[in-house]
C-alpha cells in the first residue's frame, strides 16, 4: 500500500527547538518520571514486591501491604493525576504556552 | 410493592431517560457523531469514562473475584486503576492535541502508512467486539434474574436501547448517556455497600469500616478455622511474579484500549484531558476502594450465616431459597448429619458460593427494602449499557472512518460519512445482540487476549509517537508484529491448545507486559537503523508536546 503522503502542516509560530521549548519539554519529562516512581512505589513495590515483609506491619486493623494493594495504591493513583494536572498548568504559563 | 414491581419501574425510569437523553442530543455532523464535537466538560467527561470502563464484569463479578482471590484480588484493583496515571500523563493530553477521530487515525498519520492503519483498524474492532457480547450477556443476564424475562428477550431489548441513543447521538449521544449511566451505577453500588457496613462494623463509609474495624481479622479468623488460608496473606492463589505481570499487563491494556482512548478527545483542550482523567479515576476509584470492602463483608456475612448451622434453621432464612434456585448457592448436607459445613475441599464442602453472588445477593442478605434490590438490577444494566455504547463506537469509527471514508472514498461528503456511520452502529448493535444470546464458548478467555492485545500493541507505538521523534514507520510496524506476534502465540497456544507456561511461568492474562516489552525493544532497534521519519511528521510530533492551539469546540 502507498504511504499517506498528507501535506504538511502549516508551521507554529512556536519554535520548539528553542532554549525554551526544549526547557519545559525537559521539566514535563521531569515531572512525568517523578510522578511515575511514586506510582511504582505505591503499587508494584508495596503492595508485590515487598507484600510478604510489609504483611507483618499493621496500618490499623489490616496489613500494610493489604492496604496498599486494596487501598492505597487507588487513592494513590488519583492524587498523582491532579497533581499533574495542577504542577503542568503552572509550566504551561511560565513557558506561555497554555491554551 | 415487590421486588419485581420496583424493578420494573426503576429499569422503565431509568431507560426512559437513557432514551430521551440521547433524543435531546441527536447529530447532524460526523465530529458530534465521532468526538462529541470536542465540547464535552472534563468533569463530565470523566464520569462517561467511568460509566464507559466500569462494565458489567466491574460491576457484578468484581468483588464477588476479589472476595475469593484474597489478597491476590489486588491484580484487579491495582491493574483496573494504575492504567489511567499512564493515560493521564502519557498519553491522552497528547492526543487531543493531534485531534482527529479515532486511535488508528494517530497510528496511520503518526507513521505515514496506511497498513499501520488498517492493522490499527482491526485490532481495535476485535478488541472491542470480544468485549461488546460480555456486555451483552450482561444486559441478558440481569433481565433474566431480576424480571424473569428470558436472557434472549433481555438481549432484544438492550440492543434496541443502545441502538437508539447510539445511532441518533453518536458520541454526543453516548457521553450524555454515559454521565447518567454513572450516576445510577454508583448510587446502586454504593446503597447496599453502605448498609451491610454499618450492619457488621457500625461505621457507614466501607472505605473506613474495611480499614479500621476489626473485620479482617474476623475474616481471617473465620478462614483460619475452616483450613482455609489467611484473607489478607498475599500469592496464595497466584505466585508473586504472576500478581507482579497481570498487574503491569491490565494497567498498559487499559492504558491501550481504544474505547478509553477515544474519550480524551470529545474534551475541549489539552488542560481539560489532564484533568478529565483524574475525574475519571476518581470516579472509577471510588467504586474500585468500595468492592474490596465488599468482598470482605460479604464473605463474612455469608460464611457466618450459615456456615454450622442445622439445615431447618438455614432453610428458614428468606434469601437462601431464592438464591439456591438461580444455583449460585449450593447448599447439600453431604455426610446427612443435619449441619452444614463449608470446608476447603470443594468435595466435601456442604456449602457452595459463586462469586457472582457476592454483589446481587448483599441487599438481600442485609435485609435491605425491595427498592434497594431493584436499584441493583437497573445499576447492572447502566454499568453493562455505558460499556457496550462506548464499544459500538469504536467498531463504527474504525470501519466508517478509519477505513471507509480514509482508504476507499476519501471523497464522501458529510452526509454520506454520517450515514455510513450510523448503519455501521447498527450492524455492529445486531451482530453484538446475536453473539450475546449465542455467546461463543470462549468469551472469557478472550477477554485475556483483548487486554493482550492492546498492551502489546497499542500502548507502546502510541508512547514511542510521542516521546521519541526518531521512531519511524519501520520500527513501529515491526514492533507491532513482534508484540502482537509473540502475544497471540502464547495466549492461543496456553488458552486453547495445553501449551505448557513456558516463559517463565507467566499465565495468559499476564504475557501482554511481556509482549509490550518486546514492541518497545523491536521497535527502538529498528527505527535507529532505517531512516529517520520525513521533517513534517518530525514537526507534527513536536506540535502534539506543546499544549496551546489544540483548536476547541468544533463550529459547524
Amino acid at each position: 500500500m502507498e504511504p499517506d503522503l498528507q501535506t504538511p502542516p502549516e508551521r507554529a509560530a512556536y519554535d520548539y527547538n528553542s532554549p525554551a521549548g526544549k526547557a519545559y519539554w525537559r521539566k514535563n519529562i521531569t515531572l512525568i518520571i517523578g510522578l511515575l516512581v511514586v506510582w511504582a512505589l505505591v503499587s508494584f513495590v508495596a503492595g508485590i514486591l515487598l507484600a510478604e515483609p510489609l504483611a507483618d506491619i499493621n496500618f490499623f486493623s489490616v496489613p500494610l501491604s493489604f492496604w496498599f494493594a486494596h487501598q492505597g495504591s487507588i487513592v494513590v493513583f488519583v492524587i498523582l493525576i491532579f497533581v499533574y494536572a495542577r504542577w503542568m498548568d503552572r509550566i504551561d504559563k511560565e513557558f506561555d504556552v497554555h491554551e | 410493592m415487590s421486588v419485581e414491581a420496583w424493578t420494573y419501574l426503576l429499569v422503565g425510569l431509568t431507560f426512559a431517560g437513557y432514551i430521551y437523553i440521547g433524543y435531546a442530543s441527536r447529530v447532524k455532523e460526523t465530529s458530534g457523531f465521532y468526538v462529541a464535537g470536542r465540547g464535552v466538560p472534563a468533569i463530565a467527561n470523566g464520569a462517561a469514562t467511568a460509566a464507559d470502563w466500569m462494565s458489567a464484569a466491574s460491576f457484578i463479578s468484581m468483588a464477588g473475584l476479589i472476595s475469593f482471590l484474597g489478597y491476590d484480588g489486588a491484580i484487579y484493583l491495582m491493574g483496573w486503576t494504575g492504567g489511567y496515571v499512564l493515560l493521564a500523563l502519557l498519553l491522552a493530553p497528547y492526543l487531543r492535541k493531534f485531534g482527529k477521530y479515532t486511535v488508528p487515525d494517530f497510528v496511520g498519520d503518526r507513521y505515514y502508512s496506511n497498513v499501520a492503519r488498517v492493522v490499527a483498524a482491526i485490532a481495535a474492532m476485535f478488541v472491542s467486539f470480544t468485549y461488546v457480547a460480555g456486555q451483552m450477556r450482561g444486559v441478558g443476564i440481569v433481565f433474566s434474574r431480576f424480571l424473569g424475562l428470558s436472557i434472549e428477550w433481555g438481549v432484544v431489548v438492550g440492543v434496541l436501547i443502545v441502538a437508539f441513543f447510539a445511532v441518533l447521538g453518536g458520541m454526543k449521544g453516548i457521553t450524555w448517556t454515559q454521565v447518567a449511566q454513572y450516576t445510577v451505577l454508583i448510587i446502586a453500588y454504593l446503597v447496599p455497600a453502605v448498609a451491610i457496613a454499618v450492619i457488621l462494623t457500625d461505621i457507614p463509609i466501607p472505605q473506613l469500616a474495611l480499614t479500621f474495624s476489626d473485620i479482617t481479622s474476623r475474616l481471617n479468623q473465620i478462614q483460619t478455622d475452616l483450613g482455609l488460608t489467611n484473607y489478607t496473606q498475599p500469592f496464595t492463589n497466584l505466585s508473586g511474579l504472576n500478581v507482579f505481570m497481570v498487574t503491569m499487563s491490565l494497567m498498559i491494556g487499559t492504558a491501550g484500549l481504544p474505547h478509553v482512548i477515544i474519550r480524551f478527545y470529545t474534551v475541549r483542550s489539552v488542560r481539560a484531558a489532564r484533568y478529565s482523567a483524574g475525574w475519571a479515576l476518581l470516579f472509577i476509584a471510588i467504586l474500585y476502594t468500595t468492592a474490596p470492602a465488599i468482598a470482605v463483608f460479604a464473605k463474612y456475612n455469608l460464611i457466618d450465616e450459615l456456615q454450622g448451622k442445622s439445615v431447618e434453621e438455614v432453610n428458614e432464612i428468606e434469601w437462601v431459597d431464592s438464591w439456591s434456585e438461580t444455583g449460585l448457592l449450593g447448599l447439600e448436607d453431604k455426610n446427612t448429619d443435619g449441619v452444614l459445613e463449608m470446608t476447603a475441599d470443594p468435595e466435601t464442602s456442604e456449602i457452595t458460593i459463586d462469586r457472582d453472588i457476592i454483589v446481587l445477593s448483599t441487599p438481600e442478605v442485609a435485609g435491605l427494602p425491595a427498592i434497594v434490590i431493584a436499584l441493583v438490577a437497573a445499576g447492572g444494566l447502566a454499568a453493562a449499557l455505558s460499556t457496550a455504547a462506548g464499544l459500538l463506537l469504536v467498531i463504527s469509527s474504525s470501519l466508517s472512518h478509519d477505513i471507509y471514508y480514509k482508504l476507499i472514498h476519501p471523497a464522501a461528503s458529510e452526509g454520506e460519512r454520517l450515514l455510513v456511520g450510523r448503519l455501521v452502529i447498527l450492524g455492529a448493535v445486531i451482530v453484538a445482540g446475536y453473539f450475546g444470546i449465542n455467546p461463543p464458548g470462549f468469551v472469557a478467555e478472550v477477554v485475556a487476549f483483548a487486554f493482550g492485545l492492546a498492551a502489546a500493541s497499542f500502548f507502546p507505538i502510541i508512547i514511542l509517537g510521542i516521546f521519541d521523534k526518531r521512531m519511524n514507520r519501520e520500527g513501529a510496524i515491526a514492533g507491532m508484529v513482534v508484540g502482537l506476534g509473540f502475544t497471540t502465540f502464547y495466549i492461543v497456544g496456553a488458552q486453547f491448545f495445553d501449551m505448557s507456561l513456558w516463559f517463565f511461568d507467566i499465565n495468559a492474562q499476564g504475557i501482554g507486559t511481556v509482549g509490550a516489552a518486546m514492541n518497545f525493544i523491536v521497535a527502538f532497534v529498528v527505527s535507529r537503523v532505517t531512516p529517520a521519519p520525513p521533517l513534517h511528521i518530525q514537526e507534527m510530533v513536536e506540535g502534539v508536546r506543546v499544549p496551546r492551539g489544540a483548536g476547541g469546540a468544533d463550529v459547524h
